[in-house]
Parts: structure tokens; C-alpha cells; sequence
């Protein structure tokens, strides 16, 4: 009797032993988000210590290894939103079409043969598409306006738009396709043709899943690296045009990882100091999205 | 007569709204259209300049001043090993973490919270991931710039990815397995081990190759940890004919990997530099879309054959 009572009891202490294990590696996702703001907030406490946080926000040159230096996160920030304005100007409305059209308008095997194949364009790596946009996308920029440079923001923003198109549009036709088959069926049996249905009808009820779908768009633009640091040139330039090459701060932290900054310099702290900038950025996106979704939310 | 007249505007209204559903159709295929043919054009602009490279040097070559003699040895290699430890890392931590969440967890505000932060860790920049491993791994433990820090950064970056797979592959296994098992007196952990992962197990393996295609191709965290870019040595062999047999010492050791090399050649200006690219390039695709590629026929299989 006491064996068997043993036996149980080693047998619930395993359990439970088990269930910790597995707590705590569903917990390593909260250690890693404590993981990214600690080590960002440290090193970026140590950066404004030295660097006023007004200088950080309102400098319009970005010179942190030169000796006259200045932290103007500005410039930085222009080039990343203006190559994300480029991007997401190709993303939406491309996005949006197609998945409009594979919700709605496509055949059953034409819908089967491209969700896939959007899939696939998803998992190509980014450095790739920073090859195609410099050597390729780049090339024909010049061809039709002979004045662009070879690295600008519009040839890395216009690759970057194609590579988010999947993101948008397969999220975008997810949430077209949750939209019930009732109220579809109410909108023709009114006369309404497919594309009535479909602009007025769908796209309104999965509102909150496409906004979801495009902010989603958007913090991918800005936190995209490799094609920027690849076809959109390292010079810090504080712009809005489109045409001029510009650093982003992706391409920046890219830029000062390359070279060998000693560990705890300036230098290497105003990387943490740009990263959480982008964190913010990103941050602050996620919300929008959670707040848009939950306002936004038809309950069927 | 006005009766035929409002009879002649109503067909014209029907037609002309019939011509903007075609219109529209139009517009989606060309918009798909874009997206195959910009596909194509990368492919075969890639394939063109640097198939002619592709050859058994170029695989047994370390990289060189001389682009003709310059090969992607030590950067394959490198992103083998690191991939490994990635495995290593990513596969038992997000199937536990699925696992639990899934038929463990209680209904409580922690549950809410690592759920919500799973979501949100998905949208964090990668070279976000690059700077926590630079701060914590590199420096504050200690690591380095070895093999194992990206492999921990990569394990990180795409455990999100593995957690959904494997929530969503449990979630699809009917109530009756589970009651079942229990029935027949398992503890919470044989249900688990004997019959919740074994079933869900192709659907978390599809996760599992889609997160590594994805960690594969991965420049950006590797960077920011400070791989090298040039490397013309392979880390210690893991397996050697002496007693103990297997060492570990290579996970310590200094790596490049496949994408950080092309992204070296492409940041040159000549331009036989930038044929390696596009070779190391067509490469890297290749098997990120054969990853990708088993990943999607996987599932298609799983969905034909699911019989509960």
C-alpha cells in the first residue's frame, strides 16, 4: 500500500514538475520583450546622459562619429519614413486589390495556386530583395529619369512595397473571408454586381482585419533593414524626397554594427538610442492595430 | 414609350456596372500579375548573372580578395551550425510553450499576458532582436560573437512563429483523443507526450520549417551581434575520431553565414563581386523557397489526409 502510495506520489510530483518546465517555456517570450526593453532603456540611459534628450529630438545633423558630433535623430527618422511613405504607397493599394480579388473575384483554383505563391514571395530573404533593388529596380529608375542616383529611397521603397504586398494582402484576405457568406447574399439578392458587394459590402465588414493588416504593413516598413542598407545608401541626409539617398535608422545600426565601435563608446550607445526610437515607432503601431481591431470589430 | 425608354436606361446601368466588375477583374489579375513578374524578373535577373559562377569551387571555396577564387564555404557551413543551435533551441522551447498554453494554462491574467505578448514579439523589428542579443547575450553574458549568440538571437526571433504553429496544430485535435487518453487513466503529461504532440506533430514541423527559411535569411540580427564578414576558417569539426568523440567547441567560434556574405559582395562596386552575389544569392533562395516550398505541400498534405 505505502509502495503504491509512493509511487503516486512521485507520479504528481512529476507532473507538476512537467508543468513548471512548460510554464517557463512559454514564459521565455515574456523574458525576451523584459530582455529588449532593459537592454535598450540601460544602454540608452547611459546615451542621454550624455546627449540631451531636446538636442536628440530637434538636431538636424546626424554625426555621431565625427568629432564635431551631433544626435539629430531627425535625420534618421525623414529617411525612414519617407522610404516607408514609398513602400507602403506600392503596399496598400496593391495589397488591398489583390485581396479583394482572391476573396471575391478569383475562381477557386486560381485562389489555391496564389495564396501559395504570395506565401513563398513572403519567405524570400530581404538581402535578396536589396540585390534586386539595386541592381535591378535601380537600373530602370535611371533608364525612365536619368538623374536618380544609384542608391535612393525610391528604388529601396519601391522593392520594400513589393516585398510587404503578401503581408498585407493575405491578412487583409483572411479577414474579407470571415465576413459571412449571409451578408454577401443580402447584397446580391438586393441586385448589387460582385464589385458593389465587395467595395461596399466586405471591405467595410473586415474593416478592423485590413486596418490590422496595414499597420501591420507599416511597422514592417519601418523596422525593414537590408534592402535599405543595401540600395538606399548610408548618408545620413535629412530629406523628404524620395529621389535622394538617404540613411535610415535600420541602416544606421546596420552601418555601426559593420565597423568595430568599442564596446560602451558613444557610438556604440547611440545604436541602443536609434533602436529604441524604432521600438517606440513599432510600439506604438501594435497598439493602434490592437485599439483599431477591438473598436473596430463586427460581431457576427 | 417611357416604359421601354426606362427599360433601355436600366440595361445600360446593368452593362455599365457589369463592365466595372470586369474592370476590376482585370485590375486583380494585373495586380497579381506585378507580383509574379516581379518574382520572375529577381529570379531570372539572378539566375542569369550568377548560375555561370555556380560551380564545386564556389562551395569549397573560403571567400578571397579575387572574386573569380572567392567561394561560400565558410558561409554555408556557418549558417548550418548556426541553424542547428537555432533548432536546438527554438523547437523544444516553442513547442513547450504551444503545448502548455494550449492544455495547460489556466485562465488568468499571466496567461493573457504571454499571449498578447507572443502577438506583439511577432511584430518587433528583427534588428530589434539583433540589439538584445548585442546587449545581453554578447556582452552581459558573456558569449561573444560566436555561433552560439545567433543561433540564441535567431531561436528568439522565430519562436513566435513555432508557438502559433503548435498552438493551432493542438487546437485542431478533437476533445474525444483527449478524453480518451484520460480515460484510460494518463496523467496530464502521457496525454501530451503519447498522443497530443504525436498528432500535431506534421503541423508543428510545417511551423518549424517555416521559421527556419525565415531565420536563414535573417541579415540584420546577425549583423548587429557582429558576425564577421570575412572568415577564410571553419569552426572545430564537431565530431573527431578521439575520445570524447563530440566537442562543442565550435559553437563558441567566430561565424559568417550566407546572407552576410552576400551582403558583403553586394556592397562592393565591382562587378565581379556582385556576379557572387547573385550567386550566393540564387542559392540562399533557392533554399529558403525549397524550405518554404516542402513547408506549404506539408500542410496541403496534412489537410487532404486529416480523417479524426
Amino acid at each position: 500500500m505505502t509502495a503504491r502510495l509512493a509511487y503516486r506520489r512521485s507520479r504528481i510530483l512529476r507532473e507538476r514538475a512537467i508543468e513548471l518546465t512548460l510554464f517557463f517555456a512559454a514564459m521565455v517570450s515574456v523574458f525576451t520583450t523584459v530582455g529588449i526593453v532593459y537592454i535598450l532603456v540601460k544602454e540608452s540611459v547611459v546615451f542621454f546622459q550624455q546627449v540631451p534628450l531636446w538636442d536628440f529630438l530637434t538636431d538636424t545633423q546626424w554625426t555621431p562619429l565625427f568629432d564635431d558630433a551631433h544626435f539629430g535623430i531627425m535625420v534618421l527618422l525623414s529617411g525612414t519614413l519617407t522610404s516607408s511613405a514609398v513602400a507602403l504607397a506600392i503596399a496598400i493599394p496593391l495589397g488591398t486589390i489583390i485581396a479583394i480579388y482572391l476573396s471575391e473575384f478569383a475562381a477557386f483554383s486560381v485562389r489555391e495556386v496564389a495564396k501559395p505563391f504570395l506565401e513563398l514571395l513572403g519567405g524570400v530573404p530581404t538581402i535578396v530583395y536589396g540585390y534586386f533593388a539595386l541592381l535591378f529596380v535601380a537600373p530602370i529608375l535611371q533608364w525612365f529619369y536619368p538623374a536618380l542616383p544609384g542608391f535612393s529611397l525610391l528604388s529601396a521603397g519601391i522593392v520594400m512595397g513589393i516585398m510587404i504586398v503578401p503581408y498585407v494582402a493575405s491578412i487583409s484576405e483572411d479577414a474579407m473571408r470571415a465576413v459571412p457568406m449571409s451578408l454577401r447574399e443580402g447584397s446580391y439578392a438586393m441586385g448589387a454586381t460582385r464589385y458593389q458587394t465587395a467595395v461596399k459590402v466586405v471591405v467595410p465588414a473586415a474593416f478592423s482585419g485590413i486596418a490590422a493588416a496595414y499597420i501591420l504593413g507599416i511597422s514592417r516598413a519601418i523596422g525593414e533593414t537590408m534592402i535599405l542598407a543595401v540600395a538606399a545608401g548610408m548618408q545620413p541626409n535629412l530629406t523628404f524626397n524620395p529621389l535622394e539617398p538617404a540613411a535610415t535608422i535600420t541602416a544606421y545600426i546596420v552601418q555601426v554594427a559593420l565597423g568595430d565601435l568599442p564596446h560602451g563608446s558613444v557610438g556604440y550607445q547611440t545604436i541602443f538610442a536609434a533602436g529604441l526610437t524604432l521600438m517606440l515607432f513599432t510600439l506604438a503601431c501594435n497598439i493602434a492595430g490592437h485599439i483599431l481591431r477591438k473598436s473596430f470589430r463586427e460581431a457576427y | 414609350m417611357a416604359y421601354a425608354r426606362d427599360l433601355g436606361a436600366i440595361r445600360a446601368l446593368i452593362a455599365s456596372h457589369k463592365r466595372w466588375d470586369m474592370l476590376f477583374g482585370i485590375c486583380g489579375l494585373l495586380a497579381l500579375m506585378i507580383g509574379v513578374l516581379t518574382f520572375t524578373a529577381l529570379f531570372v535577373d539572378m539566375a542569369i548573372d550568377g548560375i555561370p559562377r555556380l560551380n564545386w569551387d564556389f562551395f569549397t571555396n573560403f571567400p578571397s580578395r579575387h572574386a573569380s577564387q572567392a567561394g561560400i564555404l565558410s558561409a554555408w557551413v556557418g549558417s548550418c551550425l548556426v541553424m542547428l543551435v537555432t533548432a536546438f533551441f527554438a523547437v523544444p522551447l516553442g513547442v513547450g510553450a504551444g503545448v502548455y498554453l494550449e492544455e495547460y494554462a489556466p485562465k488568468n491574467w499571466l496567461t493573457d499576458v504571454i499571449e498578447i505578448n507572443i502577438t506583439n514579439l511577432a511584430g518587433v523589428p528583427s534588428i530589434v532582436y539583433g540589439l538584445l542579443a548585442l546587449g545581453l547575450f554578447v556582452y552581459q553574458f558573456g558569449l561573444g560573437q560566436s555561433i552560439l549568440s545567433a543561433g540564441l538571437t535567431l531561436a528568439l526571433l522565430i519562436l513566435p512563429v513555432v508557438i502559433v504553429a503548435t498552438r493551432e496544430a493542438v487546437r485542431a485535435i478533437p476533445q474525444g483523443i483527449r478524453e480518451a487518453a484520460y480515460a484510460l487513466g494518463g496523467t496530464q503529461w502521457q496525454v501530451c507526450k503519447d498522443h497530443i504532440i504525436p498528432y500535431s506533430s506534421a503541423g508543428i514541423l510545417t511551423g518549424v520549417i517555416i521559421g527556419m527559411a525565415r531565420a536563414i535569411g535573417e541579415t540584420a540580427p546577425v549583423i548587429t551581434i557582429g558576425a564577421l564578414t570575412f572568415i577564410a576558417f571553419l569552426p572545430a569539426a564537431p565530431i573527431s575520431a578521439q575520445p570524447p568523440f563530440v566537442s562543442l567547441e565550435w559553437v563558441m567560434s567566430p561565424f559568417t553565414v550566407m546572407p552576410i556574405q552576400m551582403f558583403n559582395w553586394t556592397s562592393r562596386p565591382e562587378a565581379a563581386f556582385l556576379q557572387n552575389a547573385a550567386a550566393a544569392g540564387f542559392v540562399l533562395v533557392f533554399m529558403t523557397l525549397a524550405m518554404n516550398g516542402l513547408a506549404i505541400w506539408l500542410r496541403y498534405r496534412l489537410r487532404k489526409n486529416i480523417k479524426w
